[in-house]
């Protein structure tokens, strides 16, 4: 499954890097006199309700969604591990300060808490990405704080101590990489996650605003012409679930090889 | 059990004061003048001068808190800026078609979920198992806003048998509750999975055996009622999932409930009710939260000792 996921996310990710070059249409460029076309050999997906070519728009909403999944990811993470190894590594009132703001944010649904904050801030694709960011780095923190837990008290750890390494040393060289493999599994499925609620916002109108194409909000176009042009739909669709099961199957086949806990208790 | 329960009371304490902060600061998080943003940038000054003293922003912040706090305990969410309406009877009039949906998704999900998890830990490595796993994958990758207009798609409009959106008759609840209880179902039916193949390896399922009971009998009277503490426990915990989820599905069908709501109250910038809606449903999802981890304790007790 592994294999398939990885297969799909880089079939995704050459289609979001060459695609523009190798596409005949313009996403932007309207045919009116097509308008809401099907499916043809010119082309594949059809055409919008402006005219637009349905491929050339999925290929470039790739661009749009892995862009946010990676920056997503990536500022949630770092800040996830910063303060979950700072947590962890150091207990105390630090800990139960960044605890008890873990299980505050935690206490809301995830995209409750997404589509709050883009309503106060205004619906724009830096507003999600900065929304997403926010609500995301908790799964991190409260991974690597559990993990920080157990790793300071390692042999390895200690050695590193009781030989004066820093603090700071301490935690980048000896702690830090030891939740690595666990940050890398929750990161893949993260990026799911992170196009999920990017295409969710953008269907509610909260997301990317058009003319950027994005897949959610093709598919809210897409909602007013279910009756006479569900191709609108149907492509689109398809894109979000394939890209997101591939970074499912992916993460799923990365924690059965790189997290000890779930080899053991493998069934 | 009465310690257990206190301590967890007291510990929820803190995180209700934390989310009823956070959605007093989100009117605080617009950028310039909230009033202004409201009312928009051509609006007379005295106007939103007006909005300004009637959302109270005109208080010092911590007279603004406090007014919040206290309101919010009474359950004095303040008004409508579109209606006029208070915002908790906006709320409790939408509840109950939300609790209809949320309900049936949660049927959907467990009718599909356990026997699609007993089927698979029964036959793990098999091709049912594969299946069902891919299934159960696939189910977590789907978007409810796709899968709700493919069902609309095919059951309403290609077929004619259901209702494509409203709510009214048992028939306009299918296709939400399905669309709802998807991502649910696939959770579900992995952690079922899990939970039974666990089970299955305990010695009493042999012994079970070993007294002569069928297979059926030892899987679904011993090892399946063990394997249902985990699943009972993510069916609450997945609650506050399902109460999101309905923001999007309810937005897809017309379903008047409190998600619709909030998104057409995004929409008219009408942000007391807005804070309500955010307020509510994350109120909703700490209750059950709360609510699972009492019931965790009280079926297994080695939780209480914690």
């Amino acid at each position: 499954m592994a294999r398939v996921g990885a297969a799909i996310v880089l079939l995704a990710v050459i289609a979001a890097v060459i695609g523009p070059w190798v596409m005949p249409y313009d996403p932007a460029a309207q045919q009116l006199a097509l308008r809401l076309d099907g499916p043809s050999p010119a082309h594949w997906f059809g055409l919008d309700e402006l005219g637009r070519d349905i491929f050339a728009r999925v290929l470039a909403g790739a661009r749009i969604s892995l862009l946010v999944g990676l920056v997503v990811v990536g500022v949630s993470s770092t800040i996830g591990v910063a303060l979950g190894s700072i947590a962890g590594y150091f207990g105390g009132r630090v800990d139960e300060a960044i605890s008890r703001l873990i299980d505050i944010l935690l206490a809301f649904p995830g995209l409750l808490l997404a589509i709050a904050l883009v309503a106060v801030l205004g619906p724009s694709l830096t507003n999600v990405v900065l929304a997403l960011s926010l609500i995301g780095w908790v799964g991190y923190a409260r991974l690597v704080r559990g993990q920080v837990l157990r790793a300071r008290e390692l042999e390895f750890v200690q050695a590193a101590r009781a030989l004066g390494a820093t603090t700071p040393r301490v935690l980048v060289r000896h702690v830090i990489p030891s939740t690595l493999p666990a940050v890398t599994v929750q990161a893949t499925l993260g990026m799911g996650a992170a196009i999920l609620a990017e295409a969710a916002l953008s269907f509610l109108g909260l997301g990317v605003q058009p003319p950027t194409p994005s897949w959610g909000t093709m598919l809210s176009y897409g909602r007013g012409h279910l009756l006479d042009a569900p191709h609108l739909t149907i492509f689109p669709g398809i894109a979000i679930a394939l890209l997101v099961l591939g970074f499912n199957f992916l993460g799923d086949g990365l924690r059965d090889r790189l997290d000890p806990a779930t080899q053991g208790g493998r069934t | 059990m009465v310690r257990f329960l206190v301590r967890r009371l007291a510990l929820t304490i803190p995180v209700l004061l934390g989310v009823a902060t956070l959605v007093f600061a989100l009117i605080h998080l617009i950028p310039g003048d909230p009033a202004q943003a409201i009312l928009g940038e051509t609006a007379a000054e005295a106007d939103v001068e007006a909005l300004r003293r009637r959302l109270g922003l005109d208080r010092p912040l911590v007279e603004q808190y406090g007014v919040f706090l206290a309101g919010a305990a009474r359950g004095d969410l303040g008004t409508s800026l579109r209606t006029e309406e208070p915002v908790a009877q906006a709320i409790l009039t939408r509840l109950p078609a939300t609790l209809e949906l949320a309900a049936a998704a949660m049927l959907v999900a467990i009718g599909v979920a356990i026997p699609l998890g007993i089927i698979a830990a029964v036959g793990r490595g098999t091709f049912v198992d594969h299946l069902a796993t891919t299934f159960a994958l696939a189910g977590i990758s789907l978007p409810n806003f796709w899968l709700g207009p493919l069902l609309a798609i095919l059951f309403a409009v290609e077929l004619g048998w259901l209702p494509v959106s409203g709510r009214g008759t048992p028939a306009h609840l299918v296709l939400p509750a399905i669309s709802l209880g998807a991502a649910l179902a696939a959770i579900l039916a992995r952690m079922t999975r899990a939970s039974l193949l666990e089970e299955l390896r305990e010695p009493y399922v042999l012994a079970a055996r070993a007294r002569g009971a069928s297979r059926t009998r030892a899987v679904l009277r011993h090892a399946f009622r063990n394997s249902l503490v985990p699943v009972v426990t993510l069916i609450g915990l997945q609650f506050g999932a399902v109460l999101t989820g309905a923001v999007i599905t309810e937005t897809i069908f017309a379903w008047p409930g409190i998600g619709r709501l909030l998104i057409q109250s995004i929409g008219f910038r009408d942000y007391p009710l807005v804070q309500g809606c955010i307020l509510f449903i994350a109120v909703t999802y700490v209750g059950m939260n709360l609510l699972t981890d009492l019931v965790y304790g009280v079926l297994d007790p080695r939780i209480r000792y914690e």
